[in-house]
Parts: C-alpha cells; structure tokens; sequence
C-alpha cells in the first residue's frame, strides 16, 4: 500500500511537471526567432543594427541591454517619441504588434542572446505580465 | 586555392548583398520651393485618408480608430466592424464610394478575424456614414484562411469609372502557397462591383476552383493604389523583400511574378529566385533597388506646383520622404526626394482643392504649399 501511494504520487509529480512545465530559456530563443523574421526583421533587420537615426539598433543596444522592462513595455503598449539608443537619437512610432505575453517574452529572450547580445535575465511571460504602460511616462 | 575560394565567396556575397542600384539615382533639391502645414496632427499611423471636402476628410489610424476631421478637428466614428490588430494588421484604408455626395457610403479594408480559426485576414467593407457613426455595414470580402502571422495584408481600395471597386491583398507571409495561386487568397488585386458582386467579365470567373474576385496575382505587398488620370488605368506600387519594391500598372488576369521572378532578395541577404524575368509574367514599370518601403500612391494633376504636374508621389516608410516621379514616354526618368526627412511617409493623395496631402507616423497629415 504505502509503495503504491508512493508511486502514485510520484506518477502525479511527474505528470503535473510534464503538463506544467515552462519553456526552458533556450527553447523561448528558438521560439522568439520566428516572431523576430515575422514582426521585427523589416524594421531592425535580420543584423539587428536597424537604419541609423530610423530604426534603432538592438544589437549592441545600451537601450535594450541596460532597460530590460522598458524595453518589454515598448513591445507590449507600443513605443514613441524621443529615445536615445547608443548616444543617437531616435523619434518614431514602433506600433504595438498585437504579440501576447508568451510571444514578448520569448522575443525578448532572442534579442538579448542573439548576435553578439548576451543578458543572463530570462524573460518569463510572468515578468511580461507585470510590466504596465506607467513606466513608459 | 583555399583562398580563391574564400575570395569567390566574399564577391559572391559581396554581389548578392549589395544589389545594383536602379536608375534614375534619388535626387535631393539644393533648394525648395514649397512649405508644408500640420492638417491634423497626433495620429500614430495615419493609414487611409479620404477627401469628403477641401476641410472636411476621413482618416484611418491602424489601431483601429476612424477620424472624421473638419478644420483641423478630429472626431472618433463609432460602430466600426470589430479590427485584428497584429504586426502589420489593422484598420487600413479608407474610400468614398463615388457617388459619396448622395449616398454617404464608404469603403474599408481591416484586418479580421471572423469565425473559428484564430489568426486574421485582409476584409473589405461598405458602410453608410451618418452623422459621427456607421451604419449598415456589410462585409463584402474576407480573404481566407486566417492566420497569426504579422505580415502582407496589403491594403489600399481605388475605383474605377466603370463600377468597381478594387482592393489589394499582401501575401500574408505565405509566399510559397498564396500569391502564384488564383485559388489561394494573397497576393492578389481583387475587383468587385460597387456592391459588393462579382463582376461577369473577372478574369477567372470562368474557373470553378479559383478566387473569382481575383483580378491580378503574384503581388507581394501592394500598399499603395491609384487610378492613372489619363487612361484610367490602376496603378499600384508594392513592397519587394529587400531590394525590389514595384510599381505596376495593373491587368486583368496577369501575373506579376511574386516569388518567381523578382529584383529583390531575402532579408537575411539569401536570393529568392535567380530569375528577373518570365515570359508568361508581367515585369513592372519601375522597381526600386534599394528599396524604399512605398506606401500610398498619387498623381499630381493640378497644376497648383511648378513642374510637378502629371508626376507621381509615392511615400517612403523607410527613408522617409515623399518621392516624386517624372515619367515621360513610359519611363521613370527622374526622382526626387520631396519633404526630406520628414518622418515615416505613409500616404499621399491629391485633395479635391489640387494640393498634395501627406500623412506621416507619429506626426498627422501634412499639405504642401507651394511657395514663389
């Protein structure tokens, strides 16, 4: 008996962790490459070094690199007026692309590891969750 | 050897990556002889506009709000259909039916989801405008199947004087299935009757399989529309991948090439196809490389700016400057940058007072005044 609660109970630890389990960070990258080619590629382009004075760079992005949240809350609300990206000034519309929050954290995970970009954060879709449109002001 | 190769590569590369420039090269005046001023301002992306009146006009912003503005005021139209809003989709063009003055009717394309699938589709709607709101809106195209991916709804809406009404859908990010397929939805200009019915004389009508509103196929990502004021014929320009933006005068039942034949390449610098030419597809009148990312599409007819008359405008998303185009004898055999670094240039039309109206992210619509 107490063999067989302990297998069931192990059976059940099992199966919630297989049902539940979350994206481990290199599977959200390889996620978020696709969203990059679908949304963001025609803009910041497939180098990441976007169009001078245009469309800011996210490769080497003290911007993106150093304001993480931020960063999130420009995908998730939308981004406009001045910014200032790698000592450049930038001061267009990046719309809101209608990703929910799985997608967002999963780009986000491909921009910070992707080129020559490394961040030991990884971005969950529970952090993307808590991000509001407040920080943006 | 190991570094001839190496060598061969680079060049490879090198000639791949940094395609031939198309001629004529862009020009920048050293001096100008207009201005500009502010019509309406604060729209993120102003996507469609539509002249009721020299004051009065209709504007689209993408995240799906309809402006009825009269001198300088905007106003928010209720009661329009529910709005996909993803990656490039949204709420995208507007246009007057041509009997407007009488009938009040208006013509939408949005991105939709309607029924089951998720993802969204390019939509053309009708709608009656009374007062600040819409109303009998009927759906009169939905372009299948839906799908979640951001790119290529197209979308601009022209008329003809014949009683059609013409839309454009992108190639939804399918290139390899939908814009070589006239049984597919994307990548297709589409022409319907005013109200909505498939017109006899469509060039595939007569095929059971196919889309009969098709009217012309292999388009990638036509944004921009417009009807030639001398033969009435439609013209539309296109956005190629990287390098191989169109223009192209459209015609029933042809294929304009997309993927097959291209000037562009992938994004990533990869080719798509090593052909620019097929025999049995259109080549188009003019293409740009590199690209400028056209939105929106007028003829200048007026006469209201010096030397600017019979030229076409085009905007420029991604250098952001409205282009004029001097064609003379079928040939583009000038271009300039007008409103140089003005912002992202969506649209551009001609305004029924013969000024030329600009609309442009983050900022509004523009007009520009000619000046001396």
């Amino acid at each position: 008996m107490k063999i067989l609660s302990l297998s069931y109970f192990i059976l059940l630890g099992a199966l919630s962790f297989y049902l539940f389990q979350e994206k481990t960070k290199a599977q959200s990258i390889k996620a978020g490459a696709e969203i990059y080619q679908d949304f963001c590629v025609q803009c910041h382009l497939a180098n990441g070094e976007g169009v001078s004075g245009v469309f800011p760079p996210l490769r080497a992005s003290d911007y993106l690199l150093n304001n993480i949240d931020l960063s999130i809350a420009g995908i998730k609300f939308g981004l406009k007026g001045k910014i200032v990206v790698n000592d450049e000034e930038y001061d267009g519309v990046m719309i809101n692309q209608g990703l929910d929050e799985e997608e967002i954290a999963d780009v986000m995970n491909y921009i910070l590891n992707h080129w020559d970009n490394s961040s030991e954060a990884f971005i969950t879709k529970e952090r993307v969750e808590q991000i509001q449109k407040s920080i943006l002001q | 050897m190991k570094r001839f190769l190496a060598l061969l590569f680079c060049n490879l590369f090198f000639t791949l990556g940094c395609a031939q420039e198309n001629t004529p090269a862009i020009e920048i005046p050293t001096s100008v002889n207009y201005s500009y001023e502010t019509i309406v301002g604060d729209i993120d992306i102003p996507w469609g506009m539509a002249f009721i009146d020299n004051n009065e006009l209709l504007v689209t912003e993408s995240s799906g709000i309809l402006y009825h503005v009269l001198n300088g005021k905007k106003t928010s139209i209720e009661g329009l259909p529910e709005i996909y809003v993803r990656g490039q989709g949204g709420l995208l063009d507007v246009a007057l039916h041509p009997d407007f003055t009488n009938n009040k009717i208006i013509y939408l394309t949005l991105a939709a989801t309607l029924g089951g699938e998720q993802g969204g589709n390019t939509s053309l709607y009708k709608a009656k405008l009374v007062d600040q709101h819409l109303e009998e809106v009927a759906l009169l195209y939905k372009a299948t199947p839906n799908t979640k991916k951001g790119q290529h709804f197209g979308s601009r809406i022209a008329f003809d004087d014949q009683g059609h009404v013409y839309f454009s859908v992108g190639d939804r990010g399918n290139r390899d299935e939908n814009p070589q397929d006239i049984t597919r939805d994307g990548g297709k200009i589409y022409r319907l009757n005013l109200d909505g019915s498939i017109p006899d004389d469509n060039p595939f009508v007569s095929n059971p399989e196919a889309k009969h509103a098709v009217f012309s196929y292999g388009h990638r990502n036509p944004q921009g529309m417009t009807v030639h004021p001398k033969t009435g014929a439609i013209w539309v320009n296109e956005h190629g991948p990287q390098g191989g933006d169109e223009i192209n005068e459209i015609r029933k039942g042809k294929n304009f090439g997309w993927p097959v034949i291209t000037y562009g390449i992938n994004y990533s610098g990869t080719p798509i196809t090593d052909k620019t030419s097929d025999p049995t597809m259109e080549q188009p009148f003019y293409y740009w490389v590199p690209s400028i990312a056209p939105s929106g599409m007028a003829f200048s007819t007026s006469g209201i700016y010096k030397d600017w008359q019979d030229n076409l405008f085009v905007g420029s998303l991604k250098f952001q400057y409205l282009e004029r185009l001097v064609i003379q004898e079928d040939k583009v055999v000038k271009r300039e940058k007008v409103l140089d670094k003005i912002g992202r240039v969506r649209n551009v039309k001609e305004g029924p007072d013969g000024f030329l109206y600009v609309a442009v992210e983050g900022k509004g619509i523009l007009k520009i005044i000619p000046q001396g």
